[in-house]
């Protein structure tokens, strides 16, 4: 399971927890996210901005 | 256009200050005090006219103390934005703020509705309580940026619900900040747009990209909007039970007392949106997407006593590169679009639009080098304004 981090506001995306507020449940890989998924805590950057933080 | 406005101030050393400011920031706790206080002079010297004290406060007294107290020149270095950042103190003056919203909406209704008045001091009042949800907006809009923090957010809400705008969180965060001054922006204004045309896109607009920002979400939930998973909804249902409470207690006067408080509310909200980011334009790569938003993108004002009552809102160009920078460490940058007065003096001029556009077209003008291409422009007058107003200067090398 990995981990990606928003370089603006420091929001990391864990597959393990994964957004479920956002509708992504826990388990859903980086990779199924769509191109514009915004950073769910500052949404002003997008999933290519995003940093791997743990792989 | 230059390309410095990166670059931060370097702070000045003035910890002391910016430390001392964490008991001005009480002015947000005290502020929905006003129209109540009103009410009590009005009720002491049997005079009604003290009802229209609110507005004479944020619109004529506030401007004059931002005369007199200017600009706030101090900004935290990395170090002191890294200690203030986490420090509770500040959320607490919050969410002490958000309980003191619901007392004075209270108190004005209880006041409006068992007292004699005339109608124009009902009037007064309800625009002084209108104000105050103004206010409401601006805390609820500190708060609702902590989409982390429980709390917060339900302070959030329950600051919406005071003038009934629950969908004003989800169209901020996930609509205006993606869009923000480009045309598709139902709340950034444009070049020759004025407040009145404005409003009428943006109050409309505001609510379907909620809406359907929320739709979205809740598709991928896999639930109906129409539930009560729909977050616009809790905060509308807020707002329903209190208002059907208020007017089963205070009786009928509280429909216009009410519905002028909200509409009041919803206008600063619009003035803010007008004036935050007038004729400004993020312009489209070679990939046909926007730029992302740059200090430039946003009007600035550093005035300390408003930006003390507005929570450092106006120290706008930080905020749109931090959504989640909280208030009390926002700062500001050298060399960016730069209003000539504080916020509540701006919505002032906004309201008259021959005076709003003489002293901002030139402005706007000069931001974009007199290159209307560059200029986010009111569509309908786009004829006008490029005989108006297109010059630009052969660039060298470019902007």
């Amino acid at each position: 399971m990995s981990k990606y981090k928003c370089p603006s506001c420091g929001y990391i995306f864990d597959e393990e927890i994964g957004e479920p507020h956002e509708g992504y449940p826990a388990g859903t890989k980086w990779e199924t996210l769509p191109q514009d998924f915004p950073c769910p805590e500052c949404f002003v950057r997008e999933k290519p901005d995003f940093e791997l933080e743990e792989s | 256009m230059t390309t410095h406005h990166e670059i931060i101030e370097p702070p000045k050393n003035d910890t002391a200050w910016i430390l001392s400011k964490r008991y001005w920031y009480w002015l947000s706790f005290l502020m929905p005090l006003a129209p109540v206080i009103s009410v009590y002079f009005a009720i002491e010297f049997e005079q009604g006219l003290w009802l229209w004290f609110t507005p004479v406060l944020f619109y004529i007294i506030v401007p004059m103390l931002d005369y007199i107290f200017g600009n706030d020149e101090s900004n935290p270095d990395e170090q002191l934005v890294k200690r203030l950042t986490g420090e509770r103190y500040y959320v607490h003056i919050m969410i002490l703020t958000t309980l003191m919203h619901w007392v004075s909406l209270i108190a004005m209704a209880y006041a409006i509705s068992h007292y004699e008045w005339g109608w124009l001091n009902i009037v007064g009042g309800s625009v002084s309580a209108g104000i105050i949800n103004g206010l409401a907006l601006v805390a609820g809009h500190e708060m609702g940026h902590k989409v982390k923090d429980r709390t917060q957010i339900v302070c959030s809400k329950l600051l919406l619900a005071c003038s009934g705008y629950g969908h004003f969180c989800i169209e901020h965060n996930k609509g205006h900040h993606k869009d923000v001054a480009t045309p598709e922006d139902p709340a950034s204004s444009r070049f020759g747009e004025s407040i009145y045309q404005f409003v009428i896109r943006e109050i409309p607009g505001a609510l379907r990209r909620a809406w359907s920002l929320e739709k979205t979400r809740l598709k991928r939930q896999g639930r109906s909007e129409w539930s009560l998973s729909n977050e616009i909804v809790h905060t509308d249902l807020i707002t329903i039970f209190a208002y059907a409470l208020m007017f089963f207690f205070f009786g009928p006067i509280m429909i216009p007392f009410l519905a002028i408080a909200a509409v009041f509310g919803w206008w600063q909200l619009t003035c803010a949106n007008y004036v935050e980011h007038y004729g400004l334009l993020r312009l489209k790569g070679a990939d046909g997407r926007y730029e992302r938003c740059q200090p430039h993108h946003s009007w600035n004002s550093n005035h300390k006593v408003s930006n003390l009552i507005l929570l450092h809102l106006q120290r706008h160009s930080d905020h749109h590169a931090y959504p989640t920078r909280p208030y009390q460490v926002l700062r500001d940058y050298v060399d960016v679009p730069t209003l000539p007065s504080g916020y509540p003096w701006m919505f002032v001029v906004a309201m008259f639009p021959k005076a709003w556009f003489s002293i901002m077209d030139p402005k706007v003008v000069e931001w974009a080098a007199a290159d209307m291409e560059k200029v986010n422009i009111f569509p309908e007058r786009r004829d006008d304004i490029f005989n108006r107003f297109h010059n630009p200067v052969q660039s060298k090398g470019g902007s």
